[in-house]
């Protein structure tokens, strides 16, 4: 057993620097996918990820596999895409999902002609499917203030997320919170996704934040609990997709989304609120 | 003449171009309760809106009292009824111009939202989640969340829609007791009935004011009979709406009686003053 669980971890600096980063990460990007989520913006995330991957090539075309060059590119993309898109659907009559798409994929097509311009590289994997078991203390300490910025974000902003969430016609008769709140959370959702990428690719770090939401809904019907257990779920499915990756010889990155997949999938079947439950409870009432 | 809780200045509100409440003038007496009649496209949810704030004037201004709270119950709630939060989460919103984004919640705070809850008669209720509740239930809650904002100003938009009579007589008490607080209270309403035995007075809209003063007077037939006959419909050739008093930097603005605008939301030129459109009772002491 300890072999198994621990060992991995003792004995090797690779494997701790991995659990650490993709802890981290998990604390951070878990809570960004359950509002996500509960925006019914969980496709956002992956289409942001998408936006996000020419800006990660650019800085890696031209720099090397270096970290600073390739988090500041994917950000400079993530943003212009979120920005834009976000513009487009509060001045205009297009909805988010539309205006989403439509720079997401300019932004991909322009990505995917200048990678190929310039040359493919083996190493451009890296970027597409990340390296946990290669983060370095740069890519450690990355994770390390993105997690501490969201985080900090979220205490301060709470109050307006929620509120913007529950009933964003009353928020906008109260105050001007509103429009600087959505923009603010969809910063947040590019920072999480561009620390994920070192570790998880720019593909798969938008795994780590849904799925653990998605599962988490299955559970609860408070959002506090809801996000805390996001959190546990994607701790979880971090220590189990590392441990696979070493004993099987997997890749790491697919599989902590697997394990993640794994959970969500029980979650439907066995979630206080999952297909079990509802159908099984379904007959049986109260006398009011 | 009594202070003023709002001022309309030759207020022109609408979309695209095209006005939905067009050149109104007046104002709503501090205290006073007002229902707004009229038909559907009358612009009474637009008005509505224009007073909160949450759409741009194209011409004209609203003048709110110094500091004055709003509190505004929209006809379409964008609440998201899937969200997991409790009712009592709901109702605590209506702090925030009280808390505003970090102020804490004090023990006061809580035991003024479930005075409110109760109010409503919704005590009881507090842990339950905002999507099991019925259609009357959350208009019970939404209620005792203006219970919550405290306002000086509120602005009920067709509250009494798809709800049944005994929520309907919990909600005008609560209405009255406003009122009898000498609190501003403007309510959307339709039915007519309703608004002769409760509203001391009347706004009655067709777009432009087609009355507005003591509820009697102003549901009087030949009124309703204008309002009526109000033509709902846009058209996009309609004739500019010029402004006469303003011709050095006018707003197109030709009137024929259906009235159409063109206000470009970039232009800063204000009327200035009263304008020239005053239209049928549309000044109120």
């Amino acid at each position: 057993m300890y072999d198994f669980l621990i060992a991995p971890f003792a004995d090797f600096a690779f494997m701790r620097s991995a659990l650490y980063g993709s802890l981290a990460l998990a604390l951070s990007s878990c809570p960004v996918g359950v509002f996500l989520m509960l925006r019914r913006m969980s496709l956002t995330g992956d289409a942001m990820a998408h936006a996000i991957l020419p800006g990660a090539a650019t800085g890696f075309l031209l720099f090397g596999l270096q970290i600073v060059p390739m988090t500041i590119g994917g950000l400079i993309a993530g943003v212009v895409v979120a920005l834009g898109a976000g513009a487009v659907s509060r001045f205009t009559i297009q909805k988010e999902d539309a205006s989403m798409a439509a720079f997401y994929l300019i932004s991909l097509a322009l990505g995917v002609l200048m990678v190929s311009v310039r040359g493919s590289s083996v190493d451009l994997m890296h970027v597409l499917f990340g390296t946990v078991l290669a983060l370095n203390n740069d890519a450690l300490t990355l994770i390390g203030v993105i997690t501490a910025i969201t985080l900090f974000t979220l205490a301060i902003f709470w109050r307006a997320l929620v509120a913007e969430c529950l009933d964003p016609l009353f928020l906008r008769s109260v105050s001007r919170f509103g429009t600087p709140v959505h923009f603010i959370f969809l910063a947040l959702v590019v920072l999480n996704l561009v620390g994920g990428f070192q570790a998880l690719g720019t593909l798969l770090s938008v795994g780590l934040m849904m799925l653990p939401a998605a599962a988490a809904r299955f559970w609860t019907v408070r959002l506090e609990p809801m996000i805390a257990l996001a959190i546990l779920i994607g701790a979880v499915s971090c220590v189990a997709g590392l441990l696979i990756s070493y004993h099987f010889s997997l890749p790491s990155g697919p599989a902590i989304i697997l394990s993640a997949g794994v959970i969500y999938l029980a979650s439907i079947v066995a979630g206080t609120r999952g297909i079990l439950n509802s159908r099984v409870r379904h007959h049986r009432h109260r006398t009011a | 003449m009594t202070e003023a809780s709002l001022t309309f200045r030759d207020l022109t509100l609408g979309y695209f171009s095209h006005p939905a409440v067009h050149h109104l003038n007046g104002s709503v007496a501090r205290g006073s309760l007002t229902a707004i009649v009229g038909p559907n496209g009358s612009g009474k949810s637009t008005l509505m809106k224009g007073i909160v704030g949450v759409l741009e004037p194209m011409s004209g201004e609203v003048q709110h009292n110094d500091g004055a709270r709003v509190a505004y119950l929209p006809q379409q709630s964008e609440i998201d009824r899937s969200f997991p939060a409790r009712v009592v989460d709901l109702v605590s919103l209506g702090l925030w111009p009280k808390r505003g984004l970090l102020g804490r919640f004090t023990a006061e705070d809580r035991a003024s939202v479930s005075k409110a809850l109760m109010a409503v008669g919704m005590e009881g209720f507090e842990g339950r989640p905002i999507d099991t509740l019925s259609g009357g239930q959350l208009q019970r809650a939404l209620f005792a969340r203006v219970l919550v904002q405290d306002a000086d100003l509120i602005l009920l938009d067709e509250p009494f829609n798809a709800v049944d009579a005994k929520t309907v007589g919990d909600l005008i008490a609560l209405i009255k007791r406003w009122h009898g607080e000498s609190r501003t209270v403007m309510v959307v309403v339709h039915d007519l009935d309703l608004v002769r035995t409760h509203f001391p007075e009347t706004l009655l809209l067709a777009r432009q004011p087609v009355a507005w003063g003591e509820t009697r007077e102003t549901l009087r037939p030949e009124n309703l009979l204008k309002a009526r006959r109000f033509n709902e419909a846009w058209s996009d050739d309609a004739p500019w709406c010029e402004a006469p008093e303003t011709a050095a930097h006018a707003h197109p603005h030709r009137h024929d009686g259906r009235d159409h605008h063109d206000h470009d939301h970039h232009d800063h030129h204000h009327h200035d003053g009263p304008a020239e459109h005053l239209h049928a009772g549309s000044g109120k002491a």
